[in-house]
């Protein structure tokens, strides 16, 4: 119930940063799914493209399922809403508070062949059911020798900081799962990424984890295309294309970032922004031909620095672009501190923090 | 649905004196015994029931009245504190519950453990803790019970064994059986209350914390505060069995009128004992919430307001011990006013020097991440450029 007030309150604050986040609205490689016939756009925010997709995904495939804490009720972010009016009581319902229970359920289902697109309220809470997660979601295939699988699961959790979420409101547990073969994890950045990654990911084929930012849910507004899109997963896309330093990032960062790459262009440096998106698998190929191109790295993640998965982009870029390389790989993340309460201001990885790092690496 | 079963459980709420003591008039010296008998039965499962007959004194009922106002009046000021952003983050208000914390203080002492969850303001309080203290950390003070970086999820108390303040639902409930263990070992006839909601009843460490109580006859007290709902979701909606004092199956249990702070001190008196005894029990204290779940709930979308009035009217914690005090001639309505304005002052004082106690330095953010002078370094910005050794 509570952060959706909270994110609506920081709203005034951070509104007018949305405008000027150009990238949003032109993804570079939306796949239309059936026929051509456009239905539209309509500007939406991000918790309503979920929403949206969520419909899709319900309605395109009677074997699917949504489940979790008040999600019947809308749940507490409201990306719930209207399906179980719609689809009925047995295909959208609460579960109790039992988040190792709900995945676990979650994947038994999944394993009969359906869809099950599992809430778990808080990333901050998917701990409790990271043992199903990470021992039974990831492995069944691999240790059936493909008897089995839960291909159709799908885990939705919002993620990262809203301004005064404190301790357990605010996390970015995404390395954790980066650290697992067998499931795939998702960041969208925007609305319109948002609608079309979650649809590819309920479809996908192998289990994964799609962290939405609850930053930007009502936060992000852009234009979403009403019919049934999909966008690639472990595809990442140049959001904003330069030649000094190659920027790497996911989520709700991706709109800081920008804004540091707006403030150093003034300053006349050119950076390229890339959006993984996918975090595994992820898509080497584009940030290695950025980089090629560049010469410098710099990642960005709210999470702590130490063992988050700047660290593995870091590393496999320095394996495949040594030579070219012209300064240290850079890493502008959130602290090696619990997620503080009072001091959220000092431990992200704000916009300033990313500019000075831009300008040591041009500089080294 | 669940207004005729949460209202119903005070249909026999009786007031009335039942030792001979209670026909002297005033002045009644204010350790006179006086018996008074709880507003409904305790219904056990696998035990004997404590009597009904609960003892207790002019002195304590004034104790009890003024110490439930005082966690009323703040949970209130919190509200407003919250509202005008004076308090961020989230906030979880106890007004309606109050009986629970303060009938387990009558019972314990502060070598008895508690260990709560994150609706932990009063329970703070109760163990010992200053309004200054609370307020400060609300408002992520220094002078707050954790220094200003806990918030209100998060109060302690060590020195009286209040093991705070946790987040993650369920989580505190099997370090309470790990508490108990750590006090059996060192025979000190002391016990863990492990407090938890019915929501978090369903949570898998709660089964798991049960068996090993019981498995290891742990003094372990596992106090089930049934307020009836889970954020939105009515108690039957998310439990096949919502009686939850039996869930222990093997372990015993109480129910109890948590809205009575007598029949709140009788169980938790009873189950102490019971535990140095023979192991552990569940107490499940029927309770109620008034505030929603937390500052942005505002908690009238999945009940209705007559429900809430019905509560507050029939039940309410604080007037059953005012009615007890006019009743028993202890307290006149006058003197009973007057103490809330009394209460009022001193929660006002609380918050202006709360007010101006120091946000915390920001240094502060990397201490106690580790032992001090075992610490590692933290990076921020580029690795080299801001840098810090956690102290
Ligand atoms: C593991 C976990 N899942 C979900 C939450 C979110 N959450 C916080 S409180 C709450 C409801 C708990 O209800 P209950 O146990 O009845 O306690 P009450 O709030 O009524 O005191 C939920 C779902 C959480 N904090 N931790
Ligand atoms: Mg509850």
């Amino acid at each position: 119930m509570s952060a959706a007030n909270l994110v609506r309150r920081i709203g005034g604050r951070w509104g007018s940063l949305v405008s000027q986040r150009g990238f949003s609205t032109t993804p570079t490689s939306i796949i239309e799914n059936g026929a051509a016939a456009e239905q539209g756009v309509k500007s939406l925010n991000l918790y309503s493209a979920i929403n949206q997709a969520l419909h899709t995904a319900l309605d395109s495939d009677p074997r699917s399922y949504v489940f979790g804490e008040d999600v019947s009720f809308g749940g507490v972010f409201r990306c719930t809403t209207g399906l179980a009016d719609r689809f009925g009581k047995s295909r959208v319902f609460n579960t109790p508070l039992c988040e190792q229970g709900i995945i676990g359920f979650g994947i038994g289902l999944a394993a009969m062949g359906n869809r099950a697109i599992a809430e778990i309220q808080f990333a901050d809470y998917i701990f409790p059911a990271f043992d199903q997660i990470v021992n039974e979601a990831a492995k069944f295939r691999y240790r059936s020798g493909n008897q089995f699988n839960c291909g159709g699961l799908t885990i939705r959790a919002p993620y990262g900081a809203v301004g005064h979420g404190g301790h357990y409101h605010s996390q970015s547990p995404e390395a954790f799962f980066c650290h697992v073969p067998g499931i795939k994890v998702v960041i969208p950045r925007s609305p319109r990424q948002a609608k079309g990654l979650l649809l590819s990911c309920i479809r996908d084929p192998n289990p994964v984890v799609f962290f939405e930012p609850k930053w930007l849910y009502r936060l992000a507004v852009e234009e979403v295309p009403e019919d049934d899109y999909m966008l690639p997963l472990s595809e990442a896309e140049v959001v904003r294309q330069g030649s000094d330093i190659t920027l790497v990032g996911w989520g709700a960062q991706l709109s800081i970032m920008e804004q540091a790459c707006l403030d150093a262009e003034k300053e006349g440096i050119s950076c390229e922004l890339i959006d993984l998106k996918t975090l595994i698998p992820w898509d080497k190929e584009t940030v290695e031909a950025s980089v090629k191109k560049t010469g410098r790295l710099l990642i960005s993640h709210e999470a702590p620095v130490t063992g988050g998965f700047g660290a593995e982009i870091s590393s496999s870029i320095v394996e495949r672009c040594f030579s070219r390389l012209e300064a240290p790989v850079s890493r502008v993340c959130g602290l090696d501190t619990p997620f503080p309460l009072v001091f959220e201001p000092f431990y992200m990885p704000t916009k300033n923090k990313i500019l000075d790092a831009i300008k040591s690496t041009v500089d080294y | 649905m669940a207004l005729s079963r949460i209202a119903s459980s005070s249909s026999s709420s009786v007031l009335k004196p039942i030792s001979a003591a209670l026909t002297l008039r005033r002045p009644l010296s204010s350790d006179t015994t006086l018996t008074i008998e709880t507003s409904i039965p305790f219904t056990a499962h696998n035990c004997d029931a404590p009597s009904r007959s609960v003892e207790t004194s002019p002195s304590e009922l004034l104790t009890f009245y003024r110490d439930m106002a005082v966690m009323r009046r703040m949970e209130i000021a919190a509200d407003s504190l919250y509202k005008s952003k004076l308090i961020r983050g989230f906030c979880h208000l106890y007004d309606g519950q109050e009986a629970v914390a303060i009938g387990m203080e009558a019972a314990t002492n502060k070598k008895d453990c508690i260990i709560t969850a994150y609706r932990d303001h009063c329970t703070f309080l109760g163990r010992g803790g200053s309004l200054l203290q609370v307020f400060a950390e609300l408002m992520g003070r220094k002078d707050g019970c954790s220094k200003g970086k806990g918030g209100s999820m998060h109060f302690y108390k060590k020195d009286a064994g209040f093991y705070g303040g946790h987040g993650i639902v369920g989580a505190q409930v099997p370090l309470g059986c790990g508490l108990a263990f750590a006090q059996k070992y060192s025979k000190d006839e002391n016990v863990t209350f492990a407090l938890y909601g019915d929501g978090a009843a369903n949570q898998g460490q709660l089964f798991e914390a049960l068996n090993i109580s019981a498995l290891w006859d742990l003094p372990a007290i596992l106090v089930c505060e049934n307020n009836h709902y889970g954020m939105g979701t009515a108690e039957w909606r998310a439990a096949k069995s919502p009686a939850y004092y039996k869930r222990g199956d093997y372990v015993p249990g109480l129910k109890v009128d948590g809205m009575d702070v007598l029949a709140v001190k009788q169980a938790c008196k009873f189950a102490k004992e019971h535990a140095l005894k023979n192991g552990p029990l569940i107490l499940e204290m029927d309770t109620y919430r008034y505030h929603g779940h937390s500052m942005s709930d505002p908690g009238s979308t999945y009940r209705t307001r007559d429900e809430i009035s019905g509560v507050r009217q029939e039940r309410d914690p604080i007037e059953r011990v005012k009615k007890l005090l006019v009743a028993h001639d202890i307290a006149t309505e006058k003197e009973l006013k007057d103490t809330e304005k009394e209460v009022r002052k001193e929660v006002d004082e609380a918050i202006a020097k709360a007010k101006e106690s120091p946000v915390p330095q920001p240094s502060d953010l990397f201490t106690n991440v580790y032992v001090k002078g075992y610490g590692v370094e933290a990076f921020g910005a580029d690795r080299k450029e801001v840098r810090a050794t956690l102290p």
